[in-house]
């Protein structure tokens, strides 16, 4: 077994994910001397790099995702955080006093504390054709995609606040937009559904579901369910854009750590979870608002109560020994 | 311009030159977006492994990209980054839109010969 206490891959503390929680968090252990390492499944940056333009974030006026993430990332680097970035997890052991992260470069990694920060990702809709059609017609994406479907058809699925929004900025392009949505109203914000409702190039299909997609180069048709009366249509058109919210990225925790009925790791307040040593931050987390700087706040939060707990747990360990 | 660590194709010429300089190339043509972003992360990560790829990538938006967009392997293609594989010049593989690292690498591995690991 590995001498965890003496060994090489042994941290204070191992963050997972790089998202904007976990690199504050990496940022705020480091700043305490505390031995961090960062790993991350994907690109470091998570959901933040894939903002095109963030205006909100106080202190900065405009700054791409992308360029806010790499700061984040030197900033950690910096303080003295080792990151590992496009890895697999392959065991994960969190109960016991020292913890234990198996990883696709074949090393096991140590520590006293983790921080769970694995984020979230784009639901997609789990139909036949998907696979298939994604860059053919199927997006994520409309300020990546939009320019594609210039003068043509397509249809948006969803209902919350991205959907509606994303479909307002696509009718700059295309010539016609048809929202797909699966309950009688939507879930955005007033202001979103009213400004969709005024474009006139927006229309709607309410309690409907897609069910598949045909083509053959690209995207030609989709077939749209009615839920309250089961029948099927065949609908002409040139791309799909899915705008279905986000889940988190939590199915390694499975069995490992209490998670709600949506995959959620709740967390108290100083966002510890139900396992000792272990706390949980940023979009991964049972809570109402997503946002960078909610993000950021819970990376802050549980790094410090991390930081706290190692040191307790460090002088408790020095009582045993000079006992 | 493009914020990543892998070559900068400039001009059609560059392009013309890398592949035929180099016998695998992947060049990742794209913006500073969500759905390219991760696939310059993937190329980066993968290039210490994968020497004997060139990774490359390419701005979209530079007209001097007609090279990647107009190549017939890419009709149909309506999501970006475009990702074009090329066997001493040829073009082999091209992908449209986001990729997973595990996809990438199938493809590299396909068609340049996986990595083996000592």
């Amino acid at each position: 077994m590995l001498n965890a206490m003496n060994g090489i891959n042994h941290y204070d503390a191992i963050v997972i994910g790089a998202g904007p929680a976990g690199l504050t968090a990496g940022i705020y252990l480091s700043r305490t001397k505390l031995k961090t390492l960062i790993v991350n499944e994907g690109t470091i940056g998570g959901q933040l790099v894939l903002t095109h333009e963030i205006a909100n974030y106080p202190g900065v006026e405009n700054i791409s995702g992308y360029q806010l993430a790499m700061i984040m990332k030197g900033q950690a680097i910096r303080f003295g955080c080792d990151v590992k970035s496009n890895v697999s997890i392959l065991n994960l052991e969190l109960d016991g006093e020292i913890k234990r992260l198996t990883l696709s470069d074949g090393n096991t990694y140590t520590s006293y504390s983790i921080i769970l920060t694995p984020g979230g990702r784009s639901r997609t809709l789990g139909v036949p054709g998907e696979d298939t059609f994604k860059g053919r017609g199927i997006s994520y994406c409309a300020t990546c995609d939009g320019d594609f479907f210039t003068g043509k058809e397509i249809v948006v699925v969803g209902g919350g606040n991205s959907a509606l929004e994303e479909a307002v900025s696509l009718t700059q392009y295309a010539s016609k937009v048809t929202i797909v949505h699966q309950f009688d109203q939507f879930q955005a914000f007033e202001h979103a559904v009213e400004e969709a409702g005024r474009n006139p190039k927006i229309q709607f299909i309410m309690e409907s579901t897609l069910t598949a997609f045909y083509g053959n180069e690209s995207i030609e048709s989709v077939d749209i369910k009615d839920l309250k009366t089961g029948k099927t249509m065949n609908f002409k058109t040139d791309g799909v854009f899915i705008f279905i919210g986000y889940i988190p990225n939590t199915e390694f925790l499975k069995g490992k750590i209490a998670l709600n009925k949506w995959g959620e790791i709740p967390v108290q307040p100083n966002m510890s979870t139900t396992i000792e040593g272990v706390y949980a931050a940023g979009d991964s987390t049972a809570k109402r608002f997503r946002q960078v700087t909610t993000a950021v706040g819970d990376g802050t939060v549980a790094a410090l109560a991390a930081s706290n707990y190692i040191h307790e747990y460090k002088v408790k360990q020095k009582q045993v020994t000079n006992a | 311009m493009l914020y990543t660590n892998l070559k900068h194709l400039e001009t059609a010429a560059e392009h013309a030159r890398i592949i035929s300089e180099n016998e695998n190339v992947m060049v990742v043509c794209g913006r500073m977006g969500p759905m390219c972003i991760p696939v310059y992360g993937i190329a980066e990560e993968l290039e210490k492994d994968y020497s004997h790829v060139k990774f490359c990538d390419m701005e979209f938006d530079n007209p001097e990209s007609h090279v990647i967009r107009s190549l017939p392997e890419v009709r149909g293609f309506m999501g970006i980054p475009f990702t074009i594989y090329y066997k001493n010049g040829k073009v082999v593989k091209a992908t449209s839109s986001i990729q997973t690292k595990e996809q990438v690498k199938a493809i590299l591995d396909k068609e340049f010969a996986a990595v083996v690991n000592a």
